[in-house]
């Protein structure tokens, strides 16, 4: 325990005044936060919120409008290559290429990322996400939630020290959503990485994450510990905190908690 | 350049090829049934005409040479387009992997498959129809170079154009070297053309190697200054186009297109 209080004080990403504008609609809105090592931070918000923006404009994807995103110390506009070296994602809206079986984007996508021992590394990774039987198959035939756990796996290769998860669950039964809320813990709790985690399931988000930040109209209104959360806000539980911020954000306030 | 990351590239693109009849069947069918038309409509020209002209080397060289061209842009093209038809930008992006290293996977693999399609079209037109490579002597090897160069260049800027405005602009990729064409006077001299269009042809490097291909079989020499020039304006437009493909690249982050690419634009 004291470990990871340790480890939390090391910041590997630090959001800073970020915001991205599309003409006059501002999609994210002078944001600020850091994701510690072992910690898992939920980013939670309705759909247009900011979320993948946030995302986007982490994984270099998308150029900020203003502010500074910083990976391990490595700024993203500068030091685009070094930053990302160190970085992982896996989303629903970015599976892996249909065409080549889940062997070879592993393969693909551990060279890109220089992984060392690369083939052992895809072998545990297989095993670790029971993709063994389906290490030739072509990722395309694969069922969601099969394709989910391929995604899952080309995030772990670089064992990454910012994980970014954009819904990751989503299309997965509850007994293997449960399997993969357990590895994602034990990797923030086993490496010195940090998680970036966002979903609509707030029994999920509640049971995985360290501290989550609420965004609507791209800014954040509340962040907090989720066990804790709610009940400073008069709420039963998280998920009606979430459609109050989704419905009323306005009777919150920006009121982040330390 | 991280020598590690263009093989990823060039590795994903074997990985595609190895697998596939569709991917493989082209990299030598259609320049096949090239040089066999060609190949044979020489042979009638040969006997049908008084002048005692041999045809091959004018016109199943040229094809030849042209084909080489055409195979090693789209062999670029082609490449990018499977990032696009498997919806991969954001995958590959989200990566460490540089524009620089993303396009020299996609040289390198263009190298590859060219040159499959260089080796079935000189193997035909030999044994066939009895081409022969030593006629151009060694300047072979700088119209080689020059075609090779301008297709790289021409590779990259029709990438970087369907980048900007969308899958379905792959369209305008296909007539590209048809457009060309008549430039470059592939199968006729430049002083042929109008003037007008002789000013655009000094802007092509393949033109310079077509007249020096002539000029070669007519007796003279091909001018050793002029292929080094136009091998230079191959060269420059290869930094050209690798300069509009980052452009585009950046306008691609800056809007937010490369994470919705599929919308073919975001406004």
């Amino acid at each position: 325990m004291e470990k990871t209080k340790a480890y939390r004080t090391m910041k590997v990403l630090s959001v800073s005044g970020l915001c991205k504008r599309y003409g006059d609609t501002l999609a994210v809105d002078d944001i600020s936060f850091e994701v510690g090592a072992n910690e898992i931070v939920g980013l939670l918000g309705p759909n247009g919120a900011g979320k993948t923006t946030t995302i986007n404009m982490i994984l270099g994807v998308l150029e900020p409008s203003c502010g500074t995103i910083l990976i391990e110390g490595s700024d993203i506009r500068s030091r685009r290559s070094q930053a990302l070296a160190r970085t992982n994602f896996a989303a629903v809206y970015a599976p892996l290429p249909g065409n080549l079986t889940v062997y070879q984007n592993l393969r693909v996508f551990g060279l890109i990322y220089a992984v060392k021992n690369l083939s052992s590394r895809i072998e545990e990774l297989l095993a670790q996400f029971d993709l063994t039987t389906f290490r030739n198959v072509k990722c395309g035939v694969l069922s969601s939630g099969e394709q989910t756990r391929a995604s899952l796996a080309k995030a772990m290769l670089n064992r990454p020290d910012l994980l970014l998860l954009d819904e990751p669950t989503a299309s997965l039964d509850p007994a293997t959503a449960r399997e993969i809320r357990r590895k994602i813990r034990m990797f923030a709790s086993e490496s010195t990485g940090g998680v970036l985690w966002t979903s609509h399931n707030m029994y999920e988000v509640e049971e995985v994450c360290d501290r989550v930040l609420f965004l609507s109209h791209g800014k954040i209104l509340l962040e907090g510990d989720p066990k804790s959360l709610p009940a400073k806000h008069g709420k039963e539980n998280l998920e009606e905190l979430f459609i109050t911020v989704a419905r009323e954000p306005l009777t919150l306030g920006n009121r982040r908690l330390p | 350049m991280n020598l590690n990351r263009v093989s990823a590239v060039v590795l994903r693109q074997f990985y595609l090829i190895r697998g596939s009849f569709s991917r493989v069947v082209p990299l030598f069918a259609w320049v096949a049934i090239d040089i066999v038309l060609w190949g044979f409509i020489t042979k009638y020209l040969n006997t049908v005409t008084v002048s005692g002209l041999n045809f091959v080397p004018i016109l199943l060289g040229a094809v030849l040479l042209w084909d080489f061209f055409i195979r090693v842009m789209q062999g670029v093209t082609m490449a990018f387009f499977e990032d696009v038809w498997s919806r991969n930008f954001l995958n590959f992006f989200a990566t460490p992997l540089s524009i620089s290293e993303y396009l020299g996977g996609l040289v390198l693999s263009s190298i590859i498959t060219s040159s499959i399609g260089l080796v079935v079209m000189l193997v035909l037109a030999t044994l066939v129809f009895g081409l022969s490579f030593f006629i151009y002597g060694i300047a072979i090897f700088p119209f080689l170079l020059v075609l090779f160069l301008f297709g790289i260049a021409l590779g990259i800027f029709a990438s970087a154009m369907v980048l900007r405005l969308g899958p379905s602009a792959e369209w305008f990729v296909w007539p590209v070297p048809a457009l060309l064409s008549p430039f470059a006077g592939v199968f006729y001299p430049l002083s042929t053309l109008p003037e007008w269009m002789q000013y655009i042809s000094r802007l092509l490097p393949p033109a310079y190697v077509f007249e020096g291909m002539r000029s070669i079989i007519s007796g003279g020499s091909a001018s050793g200054s002029v292929l080094l020039m136009s091998a230079g304006l191959a060269a420059l437009y290869i930094l050209l186009a690798g300069l509009f493909f980052a452009r585009t690249f950046r306008h691609a982050v800056r809007t937010g297109l490369i994470a919705r690419y599929s919308a073919e634009s975001v406004a």
